[in-house]
């Protein structure tokens, strides 16, 4: 009778606690928090704080490969490379390629504002980081989460649940991170520059710029085809005009669906053992540097484009080159429209936001490409 | 002479602070825009008298609709 109560109390998960999981129950009970308090990316973040949670009960097994159910959701969804490209298409139903297309000249500063993303790669490789781990660290500062998560699954899986929790966390303080760095780059002259009115945009071009891109982009770098692909065809659903059930579904239903397949596990992946080392703390500093890098390289390119134009450009708007859409362009007009209030950037804003998730997913399949 | 208050984005209108026959100044708050989920207000271009307002609040509105007119 005693050994069959001491048999049962042992199959209790209760007695298998670790202290590392207890810290973990404290990181989860953190996101969790700020992502219902303070509204924190909440679409993300609050499944994956569950996630870490669950990650983190043990004998559950939810994670065991094979077996368990959030292993399940990781593998077939992640590994597989399924859920990020779902969630590309719903981006490209949502994504208006106007403001780009109106203002070409502005795609140079979504370019140049993924300088952060090589630099911080460069940095965390001198520093003695792996090729692949540092090439997923700096893929944090392109600011897109899908694109990160991707990129770690396939390079560095063991710092997937870490760096996609910087992105998303970084992403919903883009309106603290940047405009210290904006103010300390530009001049307040500078940061009155009105911006002259775009062309008008056919919807003709808008129909052509996503079978365009896709060709382009994808025979220049074939590695990225599946996240422009989906994002491509996305865009294509919402132009046209003819599969107004598709666009729908693709921007609300099926992005909310996949959204909760896409957090869970990757807050699963979150475990005592692999996240309670310092590399997760690097990956939370290089991160923000990459952040921070990229958005004053978009302001300088901004700059340097100034010195051989006569048409002027507002260096603001190379903020918006950080692909954190549509933080990142409202942030731009936040900080314009405090120097003076009638100067509209929000939609000029938006050309190098879109701009700029083109350019991770590019920088993206480069590195695939040379690391994979 | 009548000047036009152009909408300087696309959006909604969200909230409006001027009907017409009401006096206003230069850069007074006529009105908010709602677009990408923010909230931007619209300011008179001259100060003078609202003779007509040519939308309502929940209109969707595209960049340069004229939204109102004022004689200075």
């Amino acid at each position: 009778m005693g050994n069959d109560m001491l048999a049962v109390f042992q199959t209790a998960g209760l007695f298998h606690l670790t202290p590392g999981m207890l810290l973990m129950w404290l990181i989860a009970s953190v996101l969790i928090y700020l992502a219902i308090a303070k509204q924190y990316e909440p679409l993300l973040l609050l499944p994956i704080g569950f996630g870490i949670l669950l990650a983190n009960l043990p004998l559950a097994g939810l994670m065991e490969p094979g077996e368990g159910l959030l292993w399940r959701f990781y593998h077939y969804g992640i590994q597989w490379e399924i859920i990020p490209p779902l969630i590309f298409l719903g981006l490209g139903a949502l994504t208006d390629f106007g403001p780009l297309l109106s203002k070409p000249v502005l795609i140079f500063l979504g370019a140049g504002a993924q300088a952060g993303v090589y630099l911080t790669f460069f940095a965390a490789s001198a520093m003695g980081f792996d090729l692949r781990e540092a090439a997923t660290m700096g893929i944090i500062g392109g600011a897109d989460g899908p694109t990160t998560i991707f990129l770690a699954s396939k390079l560095a899986p063991h710092m997937l649940g870490s760096c996609a929790v910087a992105a998303y966390s970084y992403m919903a303080l883009v309106p603290i991170i940047q405009p210290p760095v904006m103010r300390l780059l530009t001049t307040s002259k500078e940061r009155t520059i009105r911006m002259k009115k775009g062309r008008k945009v056919s919807q003709l071009e808008k129909i052509i710029f996503p079978i365009v891109a896709t060709l382009v982009i994808i025979l220049l770098v074939p590695a990225a085809a599946p996240l422009i692909a989906m994002f491509m065809l996305g865009n294509l659903f919402r132009e046209a005009k003819v599969v107004e059930r598709l666009t729908q579904a693709a921007q609300s239903e099926l992005l909310n669906i996949v959204t909760i397949f896409l957090g869970l596990p990757v807050g699963a992946t979150m475990n005592a053992e692999t996240f309670l080392q310092p590399r997760s703390l690097f990956i939370f500093f290089f991160g923000l540097f990459a952040f921070i890098v990229s958005t004053a390289t978009g302001i300088l390119l901004a700059k340097l484009m100034n010195l051989a134009r006569r048409e002027k450009i507002n260096p603001l708007l190379g903020a918006a080159g950080v692909s954190a859409v549509p933080m990142s362009a409202r942030v731009v007009h936040k900080v314009g429209s405090q120097y003076d209030k009638k100067n509209y950037l929000l939609m000029f804003a938006m050309g190098p936001n879109v701009a700029g998730v083109i350019g991770t997913v590019i920088a993206a399949g480069i590195f695939l490409t040379l690391l994979g | 002479m009548a000047e036009e208050i152009l909408a300087p984005l696309a959006g909604k209108i969200i909230q409006l602070n001027m009907a017409a026959g009401q006096s206003v100044e230069e850069d007074e708050e006529v009105l908010v825009i709602e677009a990408m989920k923010m909230e931007t207000p619209v300011f008179a271009p001259v100060s003078g008298t609202i003779t007509e307002v040519r939308v309502k609040q929940g209109d969707e509105v595209e960049e340069d609709d004229v939204l109102a007119l004022i004689d200075t």
